[in-house]
């Protein structure tokens, strides 16, 4: 024991480890910071260092290169042992860090901490959001399977859209013409060096300024936040209240931390790994791109704009917002911190969440979509083809098989980017199905040219018997109105 | 025991002044660490940006087959190799496009690549049109805009018939900024 604690003093004595521990994780903290509410950052922090060590642990088999790279990960997934479990311990280190680092962005910015004299803090922290999002792009191209080709394909296609730059910023982006060995490469060096090197950067400015201008006092409903005083209000709420962060205030950071971890292990016990999908070979054309789960908002929102606003949303919008971001500290600096006095930020967190959240649901469903493979999967429905003539029954024929089910649900399957076709004698007339059929419009295509007139008659034929039930066709405005008269306008 | 350890124990009251040889060594160590770094910088920002600079064009017409390896009035998927490949590129270097036979051998050639986003097109002899799995374009057989998001039809690779063969210019991804050579004439 002795020995030991002469051993303990002499390192001491060498490496300052005391001074060091006394100006770094034992510094002053106000008590009030030992809340539930602050355990966020170190969460995500946790999430970075298991994501480090995993990611560490893959590269020991994984290959960047585009020969090879697919096999590894079926390598690691099938043969290499544990493979399959590192795999997805990374996939959901990685889900839990952009979430909870979510959680803390909420939380600073419901609790006013991005306020004097925090202003650097909040700035890095939003530099760290963006590294983050670009980790996550980045690895989901490291699992180079048909979703990540056609994903580079996507940031290509996006990145092209840049005015004067954009096709020599795609050159850039993919390291030649084209998706080929050198675009894999790049974001091999992207996603292990470069953006883990600028976040270790970051994270220690960032903690640095933790230490420097102290964490954020737990806010009180009507105590603002001036310039002039605030320092001295600090410093004197830690003279009376302040506890050194270790061992005092942590508790709650390792409860969390700890929970954090079994989580992610077990999530990854259950869930497993992502993908890989579909080889990377561009010539398989049946596929259906989707990005990863982060993304789909990004992905409903190009869906649904018209087609005027996709450069703006693209490049301009999200500059505005991240100036914003950047901003912010320096627009509302000052003045109430506690969200209980906030409505607007509580409204503006709720507000972009519910966007957020719908968008990423709208992303998953995915109705805009065509459904590929409807036209030769999803049958009409037997009770529409019941008692029909046979030219009707030609139409049932032709609807599928000129893939029109890709894009209509009929009985509840089929594609929904147009309007399900049961009932729609109910709402189109003969002769209006006849010309939505040949001319197009609203998002169909003309179909002129793929039909011939005997196969339009025979699928207008069919689709005039798609009534509701109780509810009688449409009766051109040119045909005087009959008592009784339920039949098909023809 | 020793005495409680100081982080600063060695630290004089105050900094003595500059001398002229100091301000000397510190003023010529840093320009030529400025030298230094520029000339190192030169090759990494080279090395590094090439792909941004220097634009890789193939001038090589790529032969994608024979006329009769293409049903006339019909459209085919067909690969060509990357003419820019390199060994470990695997099947990456396989590009694909679609090959429309006209009467008179003359040949259609389309990117697979959707114009509103990059996503893979699907062609659907049935109805004779290109349908994109991601936000529901469609195109007519001759590649024109038919309807959804995409802000024009499907790029065309410019194409010849020489000696029965069917060749195309191709080796990089269309983009609305890089479109094929065959549209911008």
């Amino acid at each position: 024991m002795k020995t030991l604690r002469s051993i303990a003093l002499w390192l001491d004595d060498r490496l300052f480890i005391s001074k060091l521990f006394a100006s770094t994780a034992g510094h002053y903290v106000p008590a009030s910071a030992g809340s539930w509410f602050y355990v966020f950052g170190s969460a995500t922090l946790l999430c970075f260092i298991i994501q480090i060590i995993t990611g560490t642990c893959l590269a020991f088999v994984y290959v960047p290169s585009t020969n090879e790279a697919y096999t590894s990960l079926q390598y690691l997934n099938h043969s290499q042992f544990l493979g399959l479990y590192l795999r997805a311990l990374h996939n959901w280190g990685s889900n839990f860090m952009v979430f909870i680092m979510t959680l803390h962005m909420i939380q600073v910015f419901l609790f006013g901490a991005y306020k004097y004299p925090r202003e650097l803090t909040w700035i890095s922290g939003i530099f760290l959001m963006i590294l983050t999002l670009a980790m996550a792009f980045s690895g989901q191209v490291l699992r180079f399977d048909e979703d990540a080709y056609w994903g580079l394909g996507i940031g290509a296609s996006i990145t092209g859209r840049i005015p004067l730059i954009g096709s020599r910023m795609v050159q850039l982006l993919l390291g030649g013409p084209i998706i080929a060995g050198e675009t894999l490469s790049r974001f091999f060096t992207l996603h292990v060096f470069i953006v883990p090197g600028a976040i270790i950067a970051f994270v220690s400015l960032h903690l640095r300024l933790v230490l420097t201008k102290g964490i954020n006092e737990y806010p009180q409903p009507g105590r603002e936040v001036h310039r002039a005083t605030y320092d001295a209000e600090y410093a004197e709420i830690i003279k009376k209240d302040g506890v050194p962060f270790v061992p005092h205030a942590i508790g709650k950071d390792l409860i969390f931390a700890g929970l954090v971890i079994i989580a992610i292990l077990t999530c990854a016990g259950i869930f497993g790994p992502s993908g890989p999908s579909g080889p990377p070979t561009p010539a398989r054309v049946d596929t259906v791109p989707r990005p990863d789960f982060y993304f789909l908002s990004i992905f409903a929102a190009l869906a649904l704009l018209p087609d005027w606003m996709e450069e703006f949303v693209l490049f301009v919008a999200p500059g505005i917002l991240l100036l914003f971001l950047l901003a912010l500290p320096f627009i509302s600096g000052t003045g109430e911190k506690s969200y209980r006095r906030r409505p607007v930020a509580v409204l503006a967190v709720i507000f972009i969440m519910l966007v957020l959240g719908v968008l990423t649901y709208l992303g998953q469903r995915a109705p805009w979509s065509p459904k590929m493979d409807a036209w030769s999967s999803d049958a009409v429905p037997v009770k529409y083809l019941q008692h029909l003539k046979p030219v009707e029954l030609r139409g049932a024929a032709v609807l599928q098989n000129k893939q029109c089910r890709n894009c209509h649900m009929l009985g509840g399957t089929g594609g929904e980017r147009g309007p399900a076709l049961d009932g729609v004698a109910s709402r189109l007339s003969y002769d209006q199905l006849v010309r939505q059929v040949i001319q197009g419009g609203g998002n169909m295509p003309a179909y002129a040219k793929q039909l011939n007139p005997a196969e339009v008659d025979a699928l207008v034929s069919f689709l005039i018997t798609l009534k509701d039930e109780g509810v009688p066709s449409v009766r051109p405005s040119n045909e005087p109105e009959k008592p009784g008269a339920q039949v098909a306008a023809r | 025991m020793n005495p409680p350890p100081s982080e600063h124990s060695h630290t004089p009251e105050k900094a003595p002044p500059m001398t002229r040889r100091n301000m000397f060594l510190f003023g010529a160590g840093a320009a030529l660490n400025a030298i230094g770094v520029a000339m190192l910088a030169i090759p990494l920002v080279g090395f590094v940006f090439s792909s941004f600079f220097r634009k890789t064009i193939s001038s090589d017409w790529i032969t994608l087959g024979k006329i009769d390896d293409f049903p006339l009035e019909q459209t085919r998927l067909t690969i060509y190799r990357n003419p820019f490949t390199r060994p470990w590129d695997g099947e990456t270097a396989d590009i694909p496009c679609y090959v429309r036979h006209l009467p008179g051998d003359k040949f259609q050639i389309f990117a697979v690549n959707c114009t509103h986003l990059g996503c893979p097109v699907r062609w659907f002899e049935e109805s004779e049109l290109f349908m994109c799995p991601c936000h529901g374009g469609v195109y007519y057989s001759d590649g024109s805009r038919a309807s959804g998001p995409p802000p024009r039809g499907l790029f065309k690779y410019r194409a010849k018939v020489e000696n029965g063969l069917v060749q195309i210019k191709g080796g990089y991804l269309p983009t609305l900024s890089n479109p094929t050579e065959e549209d911008r004439t």
